[in-house]
């Protein structure tokens, strides 16, 4: 049983007029077998959560922490949070042209399991994720993510998801640009990996339309740079019905109050 | 390598630590648009006399330092040799058993020496009139992808200054894959000679791992008989100062030619290859792909390569297909590249004319999303580098070479700590 805890959470980036601050205090306590939805808004600092967790350079946290049973991830370089067991399903997945498919995996399930996987049982392994995501074994052979459409990234992300084995997924707009089927592939594998593993899924998406693929146990409502409100999977229905009008007004007034 | 390319044409681009990245369009030239180079007018003579001494303001030398030439552009006396040894084979396996293959030593009255080219510049020209003997390897049949010929040159030695004359023939339908192995010290300038007949096919890997005190210029004139195929591969990674200026010249039509080049820069070193491409005749082939990376470290001088492609398509040259590239990926901060990718196309009855010219910093993203799967960052920093010049090395036939290549790379990497 694992808990990633993330605690009154402050982070900036550089922008051409300054530092501007984008999470302003987030506080948010995932455990193992648990899913927690985050919605919200765009430009709600809902990817920069995601970025900020897995520790792109891009952002610097100014206050607070992020925990993994207890050790600050904020501490490691990204490679050692990922070798501690956190991973970040990418909404823009970078193109590594001249690295192969096969080679990238085979590195990474290296560095994170701390020993070259058996060759013999490598190759099954990685041939029945593949198989599972409905993704043509040519792939494996064609450089990271170069060339792929949108549907066949989100495909590879979830394929290093199952590989990789983290014990927390941040899955960032993973749903963004899918169409109906490929969101339904790309959600097996998220659930096939659920329930072979206790793993922690914070899931990041603007739509409900993956939450009927993906049941929430939890579902956080995240404007302005932080959680506005809590609730049941019942909370997405209302935002499915509502939209988050009642939330970004309310978020307006709170500004406008003198501190 | 970034999506965000410094591209430019005809003045070239420059890219130094700091330099805004540019996203310029490089737009062909036809001929109703000023001249970019004095094509009609290029000169060329056999008579080192005949060449001005370069004072570093000419177009040809605007970016070598001559000063660590040792002499080579303004008469420095040979005081040493280049060994010349052909082989069998290459690395371990290699033979002295060469089969059919021909090796003779000529002077510079054999009426085959000249048949690739004739010196453009003063040194290629200076190199001519002072070799001691030149090496002429004939093939006359075609050989198997599996016996590469090896040629190795060894420089004369640090503080020796030494001119050397090679020229691979080809005779019509034979086939070769040959290796160049460059090592050694000391001051050198050549003329290789790549002369291709009718129907002929040559894999040709020129690798320059010279010792860090050398000085090499050399000019390589590849001549393509008709329907005749050469594949160019420079390898650049050792030498204080290395100037490569490889010519083609289409004899006939027909002819298929692919230059590729990497070259590794540290600091201090100077990199720099200038191509022509001169399409003189119908329905030949060109494509060029040369890939550099620098990284100088800091307090070190700053690593420098240039790199000018020219491709001219003369009004004769109907139904020309060419493409040029060049990427440089800048490691760190104390490094500066040159590109110059320049087109003219004199005849509109072409298939195909491009060119294209990049150089970035490393790209934060791949290394991010390496990391981010819990990779090392030496480690990413490397699979990204090998990637980048993943390409070039797959294009190299010698499977030992290629393993040796590969080496070399990783060890440039880990010289300064990545």
């Amino acid at each position: 049983m694992s808990t990633l805890e993330i605690r009154d959470l402050h982070v900036e980036v550089e922008t051409e007029s300054g530092p501007k601050e984008i999470l302003r205090g987030v506080d948010l306590t995932v455990n193992s077998n648990e899913t927690h939805a985050i919605m919200g808004p765009n430009g709600s600092g809902k990817s920069t959560l995601a970025y900020s967790i897995a520790g792109h350079p891009k952002y610097t946290v100014t206050r607070g922490e992020v925990l993994l049973d207890g050790e600050n991830v904020l501490e490691m370089a990204v490679d050692e949070r990922a070798r501690a067991g956190l991973f970040l399903a990418m909404q823009y997945p970078v193109e590594v042209p001249g690295v192969s498919m096969s080679n990238f995996l085979r590195s990474a399930a290296t560095a994170v399991r701390g020993e070259a996987p058996k060759v013999r049982h490598w190759v099954k392994e990685v041939k029945s994720a593949m198989t599972d995501l409905e993704i043509d074994p040519t792939f494996a052979e064609r450089s990271v993510n170069e060339g792929f459409s949108g549907g066949e990234k989100k495909r590879h992300e979830v394929l290093q998801l199952s590989l990789l084995k983290p014990k927390f997924a941040v899955l960032d707009e993973t749903d963004s640009g899918l169409d109906v089927d490929a969101l339904r592939v790309v959600s097996k594998g998220v659930n096939d990996y659920k329930a072979q593993s206790d793993v922690g899924v914070l899931l990041i998406t603007h739509y409900t339309r993956i939450l009927r693929y993906i049941a929430p146990d939890r579902v956080h409502v995240f404007v302005n740079g932080r959680v506005a409100e809590s609730g049941g999977p019942e909370l997405a229905e209302e935002l499915e019905a509502n939209g988050y009008e009642r939330f970004t007004s309310a978020a307006a007034e709170k500004e406008e109050q003198p501190a | 390598m970034t999506d965000a390319p410094v591209a430019s044409s005809g003045g070239g681009s420059t890219t130094a630590p700091g330099a805004p990245v540019l996203d310029v369009d490089p737009g062909i030239r036809t001929a109703s648009s000023p001249k970019i180079a004095p094509w009609e007018e290029r000169f060329t003579s056999y008579d080192v006399e005949a060449f001005e001494v370069p004072r570093g303001r000419e177009e040809q030398w605007r970016f070598t330092p001559l000063r660590r030439l040792n002499g080579l552009h303004d008469g420095a006396t040979a005081d040493g040799e280049v060994a010349v040894t052909v082989r069998s084979g290459f690395g371990d396996s290699a033979s002295d058993d060469l089969g059919g293959v021909r090796v003779e030593h000529v002077g510079r009255d054999d009426a085959r020496i000249g048949d690739g080219g004739i010196p453009a510049d003063r040194v290629a020209a200076q190199a001519w009139s002072a070799f001691p003997t030149a090496t002429v390897v004939t093939v006359d049949q075609p050989r198997s992808d599996d016996e590469p010929l090896t040629v190795l040159l060894e420089g004369p030695g640090v503080g020796k200054t030494a001119y050397t004359h090679l020229q691979l023939r080809l005779e019509h339908q034979s086939e070769a894959v040959v290796v160049l192995d460059h090592r050694g010290s000391g001051t050198v300038a050549a003329n290789l000679e790549l002369v291709v007949g009718d129907g002929a096919k040559l894999l040709v890997v020129e690798v320059h791992d010279w010792a860090d005190d050398a000085v090499f210029v050399g000019a390589q004139h590849l001549s393509v008989g008709r329907d005749a195929t050469i594949r160019h591969t420079s390898v650049t990674l050792g030498g204080d100062l290395v100037r490569l200026s490889p010519t083609v010249n289409y004899r006939a039509p027909g002819g298929d030619v692919e230059l590729d080049g990497l070259y590794f820069a540290d600091g201090g070193q100077h990199l720099e290859q200038r191509l022509l491409v001169d399409h003189t005749a119908t329905h030949c082939r060109s494509r060029v792909t040369y890939k550099g990376a620098l990284q100088g470290a800091e307090g070190d001088k700053a690593a420098h390569t240039v790199w000018v492609g020219d491709v001219l398509i003369r009004k004769e040259a109907e139904g020309t297909d060419s493409y040029e590239l060049n990427r440089n990926l800048l490691l760190t901060d104390n490094a500066r590249a040159d590109s110059v990718p320049n087109l003219e196309i004199e005849t509109g009855e072409i298939a195909g004319a491009g060119h294209a010219s990049a150089t970035g910093r490393f790209d934060d993203e791949q290394l991010f999303y390496l990391m981010a799967r819990g990779i090392p960052e030496a480690q990413a920093r490397r699979l990204v580098v090998r990637g980048f010049f993943g390409e070039v090395i797959a294009k190299v036939r010698v499977p030992a070479l290629r393993d040796r290549l590969e080496a070399a790379i990783e060890a440039e990497l880990e010289a300064i700590g990545n």
